[in-house]
């Protein structure tokens, strides 16, 4: 039996079609497993591991060096505010504690109810609209507490669901198709190039 | 009107679509470039004088030439922009896709390459998404995979999602994640992965912003992009500007005829500094690199110009920070930074980092020592012997090297403010 969904299955098996070497498909694989189930479980693991040709265990000790790869549940919002130097300049270490504050929990933890799993992170390049905060890897843009809440408070609700899907949910544009190229014709047209570019360079002699 | 180059799509906002891409000029130096010889491309690239805008600042011409001769190779570019207050390739990644996939396409031709891998930092949903969209509108218009425009060139294109880990922006760390592994630097001699690269195959890593120009350059020429900028540093940049300015964003510049000047107080760019305060210290080029103080302001924006003047133009960040600033507090924020972000395999920047963390947040919360100024240059010695710029090395890669730059700068130009940390039990700044 399968913890991949069928469509999931499929998904992950296009993806290790797409790499020269199955493994490489690891991290990609890892994220539509967090699309499934919110997070990383024991059971995903270890079809992850199947399908790229590694253990268990080595899928673990990969994912485990990831930040956004979580072997724990998290909340279905993962909101993250940054602190690193430019948005600290803009307040984020207040934002933070307003954050901590109004969602009763500390960094790193996750609201009784599930909702919200508060993470304080490094740079994440959208430094221009600081403090950053992100959920589910959004960019939502709100600078200020005032602002904070009110997303919060809508999220709660149910609302932005189309913008941000719940935990997990990464890349929501499938590859439309599998790789075109076939290995044959790659080897022909590179050795005929590269016969073609010898001649050229003698002839430049 | 200054040039734009990767930033000309700026006004629309549909620049992410292939419609708009296609409305103005889009694939177009694709199809010159495919009428081309790989050869007078890369002739072109090197005329250019490009450099790779990722950080290190090597001429992409020269990386080319370095590539293996070897029946498989490989390109990856580098989407992973981690490096703090740096969101430049963000821009590029979300708003203009399709200049992205047609300078993979122009590279990967001239390179002859097997495969090309885009590699974007996870943190960027949408970016991944738009350059997900784009990739299936490209091979949709036949711009990308089997016998692209009819040319009789195939080559595929992967978009790979990273997960969070300022490391695998370098560039053999960026190979082991794209691996399937934990991003840990690879041991260097090979020193280029165009000598041994993803899967022990030649490999070219390029930058986003770095492959961004190659429509451009093709189109216009090399010789043209050479006549932008002064001496090695050509073209334009974008840089990526933050903390006390009124206008933060992502400018593109002439590379050398602006300053940083010009940068933090032009109307059209930073539009001078929050709250008419003055510059107090700005990181110029991440936080890898030595601060500037306003002696340095009428430096221009060039690779040499700054690299000579102690410092990097590194990622084409700037940061401000004004007269009201706590520098202990601003080393500490990039040390602790550091010190998530090590990876573990080297004791002196596993250990250092932490270390160094602890000492400036004890100097910054109260509990700080007359000792700690001197045992903080002490650690940062050790980790980069001489204190030199450019570091010496101790490491596997040059995050370990880079955690002193601002530690270095803060207590060399501020120590009396370190000093009264000790003597005041703490910060005494607002802000
Ligand atoms: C710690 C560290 C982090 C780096 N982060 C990035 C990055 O986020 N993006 C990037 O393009 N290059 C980064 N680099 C530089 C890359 O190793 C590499 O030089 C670059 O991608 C090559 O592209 P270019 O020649 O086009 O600049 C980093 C280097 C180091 C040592
Ligand atoms: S210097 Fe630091 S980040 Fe680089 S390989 Fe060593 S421990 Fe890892
Ligand atoms: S410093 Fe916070 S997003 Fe860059």
């Amino acid at each position: 039996m399968n913890h991949f969904s069928p469509e999931l299955r499929a998904k992950a098996e296009a993806l290790v079609a797409l790499y020269p070497q199955r493994r490489s498909a690891l991290i990609p694989m890892c994220h539509l497993a967090q699309g499934q189930d919110g997070y990383l479980t024991e059971e995903a693991m270890i079809e992850v591991g199947e399908l790229c040709g590694v253990t268990p265990a080595e899928v673990r000790g990969t994912a485990t060096f990831y930040d956004m790869l979580h072997t724990d549940p998290v909340g279905k919002y993962v909101v993250g505010i940054c602190t690193n130097i430019a948005c600290m300049l803009s307040g984020a270490d207040e934002l933070l504690e307003h954050a901590k504050g109004r969602l009763g929990c500390a960094v790193g933890s996750t609201t009784n109810d599930g909702t919200f799993t508060l993470e304080e992170t490094e740079c994440l390049a959208d430094c221009d609209v600081a403090p950053c905060v992100q959920v589910n890897h959004r960019f939502v843009r709100t600078t200020t507490p005032e602002a904070l809440d009110a997303l919060l408070d809508e999220l709660k609700s149910g609302g932005r669901s189309d913008e941000i899907p719940p935990h997990g949910t990464l890349i929501r544009v499938n590859r439309s198709v599998p790789l075109q190229a076939s290995k044959d014709a790659i080897v022909s047209e590179r050795t005929a190039m590269r016969d073609a570019q010898a001649q050229r360079a003698e002839a430049a002699k | 009107m200054s040039t734009t180059i990767v930033t000309a799509r700026r006004p629309f906002d549909d620049s992410f679509t292939i419609e708009r891409a296609l409305a103005t000029g889009g694939y177009e130096g694709l199809k010159k470039a495919l009428k081309m010889t790989p050869e007078a491309i890369c002739a072109e690239v090197d005329a250019a004088s490009l450099l790779g805008r990722g950080g290190a600042g090597f001429p992409a011409g020269r990386k080319w030439s370095m590539l293996r001769k070897n029946p498989t190779t490989y390109l990856v570019i580098n989407g992973d922009e981690s490096e703090p207050a740096t969101f430049k390739d963000h821009y590029l990644i979300e708003r203009d896709p399709h200049q992205l996939i047609e300078g993979v396409l122009i590279a990967a031709y001239a390179l002859q390459v097997t495969q090309a891998f885009i590699f974007i930092r996870g943190e960027f949903a949408l970016g991944l998404e738009r350059v997900q969209a784009a990739l299936n509108e490209a091979y949709a218009h036949g711009a990308v995979g089997q016998d692209i425009f009819g040319s009789g060139f195939s080559v595929d294109i992967v978009v790979h999602p990273g997960a969070g880990a300022y490391i695998c922006g370098e560039e053999t760390s960026l190979l082991e994640s794209l691996e399937g592994k934990r991003g840990f630097p690879r041991i260097k001699p090979p020193f280029f992965p165009a000598a041994i690269g993803l899967y022990g195959e030649p490999t070219v890593v390029n930058n986003v912003e770095t492959v961004s120009n190659l429509p451009w350059i093709v189109s216009n020429g090399g010789a043209a992009f050479a006549a932008l900028g002064a001496g090695r540093s050509t073209g334009t940049r974008l840089f990526a500007l933050s903390g006390d300015v009124l206008q933060s964003g992502v400018f593109e510049v002439e590379m050398v005829k602006n300053t940083f000047r010009d940068l933090i107080e032009a109307p059209h760019l930073g539009g001078g500094v929050k709250g008419g305060r003055s510059v107090k210290a700005i990181i110029p080029g991440g936080v890898s690199a030595p601060w500037f103080y306003p002696e340095h302001l009428d430096i221009p924006l060039g690779q040499d110009e700054v690299a000579e003047a102690g410092s990097m133009l590194g990622s084409g960040s700037v940061v401000v920070m004004d007269e009201s600033r706590c520098m202990v507090r601003a080393a500490w924020r990039i040390t602790k930074f550091f010190s998530r972000e090590s990876c573990g395999q080297c004791t002196p920047c596993r250990e250092g980092s932490g270390w160094l963390e602890r000492i400036l947040y004890r100097l910054e919360h109260g509990g700080g020592r007359i000792e700690d100024l001197d045992l903080l240059l002490d650690l940062c010695d050790n980790i980069a012997p001489g204190l030199t710029w450019p570091p010496q090395q101790t490491t596997i890669c040059v995050l370990g090297p880079s955690i002193p730059s601002s530690i270095h700068s803060g207590i060399s130009h501020f120590r009396d403010e370190f000093l009264a940390h000790v003597h005041d039990g703490g910060c005494s700044y607002d802000r």
